[in-house]
């Protein structure tokens, strides 16, 4: 859990980073945060499916 | 106008507080005299979490569902309406309702037909267990030994965002038809630019130029699934049956979605697959079963990763809400009540706009995912 936060937050990071070098790049930037952000979600979810599961 | 707008928002968010929850805690209190339950927060989530077999309005108010269901042992298949089994006072043909679900009496010789029953339920190791003594004999009634077909809340639920679906889509493509050439008028200039992003942004990009083929395919998951997850966040009859976070209803999206994908595949996708070229032999047959294990990983994930999300956020605002009955004894502390409603409505708010992002933004992941495999099976060769 809180890797995915820390993943997110560095998927972020760099987002910001690359928009503020091409402004024109930011749609494209966004759209391809917001998937690799879900896929990392993902993997902190299994984490708390899993918690439930056992609980 | 501005001001206009912003009276309209606070009115609108005035009629949204709940309440019925500032009201008088006599009648709630006399039943906890009566029953002497207090408020089990988890088992009151997890009952609003899970399906059930009737459809529950408000307060002693629910809806009957038609229960179909198969008996394994005998083959005999009963289709009733499940306000025949009077709150749990009759067994049916060996089956009885508990909690809103319906269990088997696990023994073959109970009495067919309608019998009343008094259901007892005792915790042992933690886990609640319902039997029925009768005549001296002591029935477990667990929910095994049959299947279900029942049309249950989420099967509702599906039913009704289809509707709302067809509803919605059968008026867009008249209107298409009736404004051939001419601009969209109504809601097909709200569907217009969400159809336009599916299609745009969704498929084009991932599949290239076969993308028509699976338009249909990706509109219909991807309406489908934002449909449901705010259906399921709107807290009122007929709507709020928890579709999407339901293990059952994400894995059958994910299964077509791996249906679709695998048979769609052309001879690069599975070569890729069992015998990847441009790599070493060991290597090749090191990843051979790898990639056949990620065959059936990527939708597996589609499904925990809808599941979890939707009824993470479901369970979030339901124990915010059970905050206020907490802090209110179940109705006996009107203070704590009070209390309760200043501290959990804003939080409650704010999960609920979330949600909302949340619901459209899971719709969109599991569509954009789906045409990225389904666009890794169809890509030709370099």
């Amino acid at each position: 859990m809180i890797g995915a936060g820390l993943g997110i937050g560095m998927i972020g990071q760099k987002a910001m980073e690359a928009i503020a070098r091409q402004p024109e790049a930011t749609n494209d930037i966004r759209t391809n945060m917001i998937i690799v952000a879900a896929l990392v979600e993902g993997v902190a979810l299994f984490a708390v499916v899993v918690a439930l599961l056992t609980a | 106008m501005q001001n206009k707008i912003l009276a309209i928002l606070l009115i609108g968010l005035a009629l949204c507080q709940p309440y019925f929850l500032y009201g008088s805690p006599e009648k709630v209190t006399k039943e906890i005299e009566i029953g002497e339950h207090a408020y089990d927060a988890p088992k009151e989530i997890i009952h609003h979490i899970s399906d059930a077999n009737e459809f529950h309005i408000i307060g002693e108010l629910s809806m009957p569902l038609p229960c179909i269901l198969y008996n394994s042992d005998n083959g005999k298949i009963s289709v009733f309406l499940s306000s025949r089994f009077h709150h749990g006072e009759l067994a049916i043909d060996g089956y009885v309702l508990d909690h809103g679900r319906v269990k088997m009496i696990q023994s073959a010789d109970f009495p067919e037909g309608e019998v009343p029953i008094a259901l007892q339920h005792e915790e042992i190791h933690g886990e609640e267990i319902a039997f029925i003594e009768m005549d001296g004999k002591r029935y477990k009634v667990e929910r095994a030994g049959f299947m279900d077909f029942s049309i249950s809340k989420v099967v509702f639920g599906l039913f009704m965002a289809a509707l709302l679906m067809f509803l919605i889509f059968l008026t867009v493509a008249k209107g298409y038809k009736k404004r051939e050439g001419q601009a969209p008028k109504g809601i097909q200039s709200f569907m217009e630019p969400l159809i336009i992003f599916v299609r745009d942004d969704i498929a084009k990009p991932n599949i290239g130029e076969k993308y028509e083929k699976y338009l249909p395919y990706l509109m219909s998951i991807f309406f489908f699934i934002w449909f449901n997850n705010m259906l399921g966040l709107v807290p009122f009859f007929p709507f709020g049956a928890n579709t999407t976070g339901n293990l059952m209803v994400t894995l059958t999206l994910a299964v077509f979605t791996l249906l679709i994908t695998n048979l769609s595949a052309n001879k690069a996708y599975w070569q890729h697959i069992f015998w990847m070229p441009g790599v070493p032999v060991p290597v090749k047959i090191l990843l051979a079963p790898i990639e056949l294990i990620a065959v059936f990983t990527k939708p597996f994930a589609l499904m925990v990763r809808l599941f979890a999300n939707i009824s993470a956020g479901h369970i979030i605002i339901l124990s915010l809400i059970s905050l206020i009955f907490i802090f209110g004894d179940a109705g006996q502390n009107l203070g704590g009540g009070i209390a309760g409603i200043t501290i959990a409505v804003p939080f409650v708010l704010f999960m609920n706009l979330l949600e909302l992002l949340v619901a459209f933004l899971q719709a969109f992941i599991f569509t954009i995912l789906s045409a990225l495999f389904i666009g890794q099976a169809v890509e030709e060769h370099h």
